[in-house]
């Protein structure tokens, strides 16, 4: 029988971080996805992010929608908190989060059925309300838990495991979130954590909406010759625009780049992201630029990866709201809701 | 690196952790699964096949297996692999009829052994369903060399003993007992003997010259005291005795004081706790039985008053790292006097072979031991052959054991022409233990238990006689408790790289953090980029050949796997699977199966 659980056998050995602990203290239940699947190394590569950044798992609150991608924050941080919501919707239910606890860290999984199909809408609006959470959309090209039907991600041309071809032109998750002004923008592979790593670490020191395109093969519908999602395939074609280093805040005195090529961002928490440019007319800021870059890089048949754009003056939620400082969960009944007659009296000024 | 060869059974052995500390690489994993399914009698003979004496070992083995053992590096302490052995041999079946066949038929060839220990009795084991006419010559009026004249009964009963001595002489061995070798000339030129394998052991206890030391009767060699109380020549000791010593031989006798009205007993050591030689777990049971150890007291004189033993001198000494001589050296705080009434001592044995002609052929090196063959155990005249304590001075059982098998297969070589060097090689078998989906044939979850508790007969009762076994062994509760914390090391996880898709869930899943995909590379510079430290040196690295996606290698620390099957279990196109191990570690007149196929 499979073990329920794994064997707490621990390395006696292993690194542990600021907090003491070490990845295995960022578990979260087995996984009963599919041997092999993409979605599990996103986990992982999530542990890891988490513990190199000396996260407490209480302060993080993992949300997500309907899919085996969604499935995800089942799979670590058993201490924090999280919410599974109905399919599609999980953008609304981070946002109401986010204005009722700003002081959490917010990671919302979701896949390309769940956000681009029946959640399009709703990705559109957290991009556009600029919440401010790490959104990791697992991308396979197909809606998986259903059985593999092609999703709105796949592109044209590519066939279903029984040989079926795709006709509909695909929406690009990383085309879409730039036109909508999203402030970080990256696309990754499941396969490469040296890569996925640094952006997840980046997008949870970000402020405001980071958003993670992750190509994440689906083994069981997804990964056969013909499929343009499979882990071969994704291999041949990803396309390294940028290389992206995240320096922690913790460990500031390195960051000090040699010149050339390197660019230089400072996030919002004094962490610094550097860029090493692969393709030399590319610019992570310059919005324009990157769409027209992207779109070449595409009509060849290439996947484009790294931290595609990066802006981090912007405004988030809260900001544009004005709202207070202290997490609205904190304030007192009486400040949060002051009663019929604080009502009255603001409701004089429209009258 | 170079991909790793697993094709040698080396490589797949030196994983199962106990097996490969094991001088006779008992299969230790495989019998902890038999006992766990109840099947003792099999357990018993699997161990039978490499360590000749399962009940006589499992309760005096010095187990090198332990401290190897896997589990001491996850948890705190190993599994209890010997009191284990010691649970198939209580609850076994009747195995006579088990036993290995012997023709009726004889080969023609006739050897001697000389010396009834149990690296004789191994050859004898191994040689009589060959068709051998094999001849023992023992001084002793019984058999079993140490394990009936010096380990005494309250740690090895003497009926588990005859038992298992009993199946070997029941193959038809002739045996003359009281028949001391006086002269090896003799024997060589007039026994009509093919072979010789002298198997005396190490029979000169060491002695203490200091002053006084022959002024009273009440001065004991430990070895000839401990062989004369098991005898029962002695059975009485005074009331306060002194133990000079602190290897396996002092605690036996300290314990046996204990037993012959001995009320206070203690332990001299000159040195610390840290280097005693005694094992920890015969510390302990002395410790128990109330037997004082003293550290730092260096003996210095006897003192005899009127032909009586009033006492011993010390010098009380303490230890410090001498920076010229480049070692720990002693200087003398104090000298003390300790009253007693018997001295034991037990400082270690040496090797006399005062029967054994100088002239014949038999060459002799440093310290007047015979030189022999470390691997062929012969010695300068071919046909003569040495093993146990006697071939390069004392060790245990199990080294007498594994010895014995060597020496079997050169004699057998050595009667059949064939040159001894032309030894047969090990092999192995690799099977799958895939059941199904997520089920395999053995049982792979990981019991957190601690290492379960020896349970003792109650002092008093215990102090009474000498035939009073200790130890309780492990029941039915305790025993499945045990076999549960074994790590299964002989399940081997069994890597293809031509199938893997990098998908990195086996890296993903892997509690002990083992697997890494990287680059190829030097080995310290591998060790270095792993997915955890790899800075146990002694435990290999395994690697594929090149993944066929990215021409990355799979890298697999063997140090710390719990061999789960997760990675194999969470592989989507099996490329990692749980294989078992079956070494093949052949004995005299066997070919490995690996050679037959
Ligand atoms: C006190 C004590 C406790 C020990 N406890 C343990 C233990 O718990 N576990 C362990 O593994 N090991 C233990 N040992 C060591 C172990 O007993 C020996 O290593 C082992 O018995 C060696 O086996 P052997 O066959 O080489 O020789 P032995 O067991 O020494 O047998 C040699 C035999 O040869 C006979 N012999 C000698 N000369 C002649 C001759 N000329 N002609 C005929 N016969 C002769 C002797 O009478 C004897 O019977 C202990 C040793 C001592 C001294
Ligand atoms: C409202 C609603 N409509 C449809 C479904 C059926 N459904 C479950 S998962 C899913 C698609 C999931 O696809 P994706 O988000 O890509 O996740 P994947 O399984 O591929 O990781 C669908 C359509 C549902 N659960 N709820
Ligand atoms: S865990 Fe079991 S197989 Fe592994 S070394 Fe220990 S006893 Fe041997
Ligand atoms: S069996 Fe596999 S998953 Fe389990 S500890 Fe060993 S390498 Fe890791
Ligand atoms: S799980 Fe299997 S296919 Fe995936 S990386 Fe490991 S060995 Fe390769
Ligand atoms: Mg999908």
């Amino acid at each position: 029988m499979s073990p329920s659980a794994r064997p707490v056998a621990r390395h006696p050995r292993m690194r542990t971080n600021a907090l003491g602990l070490t990845p295995r203290d960022y578990e979260g239940a087995m996984s009963t996805l599919c041997a092999g699947c993409g979605h599990d190394s996103v986990t992982a590569a999530l542990i890891q992010a988490f513990y190199q950044m000396d996260v407490e798992p209480h302060r993080v609150a993992k949300l997500s929608g309907i899919g085996c991608s969604s499935k995800t924050p089942t799979y670590f941080m058993s201490q924090a908190h999280g919410f599974n919501s109905v399919h599609g919707r999980m953008p609304s239910i981070a946002a109401g989060a986010n204005a009722a606890n700003r002081d959490l860290l917010f990671v919302g999984i979701s896949g390309d059925g769940d956000s681009l199909s029946i959640g399009l809408g709703q990705f559109c609006h957290a991009i556009r309300r600029n919440v401010n959470m790490l959104y990791v959309l697992e991308n396979n090209g197909v809606y998986a838990l259903t059985k593999g039907q092609f999703s709105a991600s796949a592109d044209v041309g590519t066939r279903s495991k029984k040989g079926e071809v795709n006709r509909h032109g695909p929406i690009d998750p990383v085309n879409l979130a730039l036109s909508l002004g999203a402030t970080f923008v990256a696309r990754s592979f499941s396969g490469d954590k040296r890569q996925l790593v640094p952006l997840l670490k980046a997008g949870l020191a970000h402020k405001g909406f980071a958003f993670i395109d992750v190509i994440s093969p689906c083994v069981t519908f997804n990964d056969h010759v013909g499929s343009t999602k499979s882990y071969a395939h994704t291999r041949t074609h990803a396309h390294e625009v940028v290389e992206t280093d995240f320096v922690q805040l913790k460990s500031r005195i390195t960051a000090d780049y040699e010149g050339g090529s390197t660019q230089a961002v400072t996030m919002h928490d004094g962490s610094v992201v550097r860029f090493s440019k692969v393709s030399e007319d590319y610019d992570p800021r310059d919005r324009g630029k990157v769409l027209r870059y992207l779109r070449e890089v595409r009509n060849r048949g290439e996947v484009a990866t790294g931290l595609l754009y990066l802006e981090e003056s912007y405004e988030d939620l809260h900001e544009f709201e004005n709202t207070v400082e202290r997490p609205l969960v904190e304030l007192e009944y009486e400040t949060l809701c002051p009663g019929s007659k604080a009502l009255a009296e603001l409701q004089k000024e429209w009258w | 690196m170079e991909p790793t060869n697993t094709g040698d059974p080396q490589y797949y052995h030196r994983v199962v952790d106990c097996q490969w500390a094991c001088p006779a690489h008992t299969n230790v994993p495989e019998y902890i699964r038999l006992i766990a399914q109840g099947r003792y009698t099999d357990a018993y003979m699997l161990n039978r096949k490499s360590n000749v004496f399962p009940g006589i070992l499992g309760r005096t083995c010095d187990r090198p297996c332990e401290p190897a053992c896997r589990r001491t590096r996850v948890d705190e302490k190993p599994v209890a692999i010997c009191r284990l052995k010691r649970v198939a041999a209580d609850l076994r079946d009747p195995v006579a009829h088990l036993m290995p066949e012997v023709p009726e038929e004889k080969n023609g060839k006739r050897v001697a052994l000389i010396g009834g220990g149990p690296a004789s009795l191994t050859v004898a084991n191994d040689l009589l369903p060959l068709g051998y006419e094999v001849v023992l010559y023992e001084k002793h009026d019984r058999l079993g060399g140490l394990m009936l004249t010096n380990i005494p009964s309250f740690r090895l009963p003497e009926k588990v003993l005859s038992a298992e001595i009993g199946f070997i002489v029941d193959m038809g061995l002739e045996v003359h007992l009281e028949t001391p070798v006086t002269s090896m000339r003799d024997l060589w030129e007039n026994g009509g003997f093919d072979a010789v394998f002298v198997g005396v052991g190490a029979p000169r206890g060491k002695n203490l010259e200091l002053p006084g030391r022959y002024d009273s009767a009440n001065v004991h060699i430990g070895i000839d005291w401990l062989e004369s109380v098991a005898f029962e020549h002695i059975d009485s000791i005074g009331e306060r005795v002194l133990v000079i010593g602190v290897g396996n031989t002092a605690m036996d006798c300290c314990r046996t004081a204990k037993r012959l009205g001995g009320a206070e007993v203690k332990v001299m050591a000159r040195r610390g706790r840290k280097d005693f030689k005694a094992s920890e777990w015969e510390l302990e049971d002395a410790e128990e039985e109330k037997v004082e150890i003293l550290e730092y007291h260096s003996p210095k004189e006897f003192v005899v008053e009127d032909g009586v033993l009033k006492g011993m001198k010390f010098d009380v000494v303490e230890w410090y790292h001498d920076e010229e001589a480049g070692r720990e050296k002693s200087r003398t705080v104090e000298e003390v006097f300790i009253p007693c009434d018997d001295v034991v001592l037990a400082i270690g044995q040496d090797n006399a072979f005062p029967w054994m002609e100088r002239d014949m052929g038999i060459e002799f090196g440093k310290w007047d031991m015979p030189t022999v063959d470390r691997v062929t155990h012969q010695c300068s005249l071919p046909g003569i052959f040495f093993g146990g304590d006697a071939a390069w001075g004392p060790e245990n059982i199990i080294w007498a054991v594994e010895h014995g098998h060597q020496a079997a297969i050169s004699i057998h070589n050595h009667c059949q022409g064939i040159p001894l060097t032309d030894r047969p090689p090990a092999g192995m078998n690799l099977f799958s233990q895939k059941m199904g989906l997520h089920e395999w044939s053995y049982s792979n979850e990981y019991n957190p238990a601690a290492r379960t508790q020896m349970r003792y007969v109650d002092l008093e009762e215990r102090l009474r006689s000498m035939e009073v076994e200790a130890e309780l062994g492990f029941d039915v509760q305790q025993t499945a408790r045990e076999v549960q914390r074994c790590l299964n090391c002989d399940i081997q996880t069994d890597f293809e790289a031509k199938l893997c898709i990098e998908c990195d869930a086996c890296i993903d899943i892997c509690p002990l953090f083992c697997l890494t995909i990287t680059d190829n590379g030097e080995e310290e510079d591998l060790r270095q980029r792993l997915t955890a430290p790899a800075d146990n040196l002694k435990q290999a690295l395994y690697v594929s050949e090149a993944l066929p996606q990215t021409k990355r290698v799979m890298v697999k620390d063997e140090d710390l796997c719990v061999h789960c099957g997760l990675c194999a279990e969470r592989c989507p196109t099996a490329a990692w699977d749980m294989k078992k191990f079956d070494l093949i570690y052949p004995h005299a007149g066997q070919a490995s199966r690996a050679e037959v196929s």
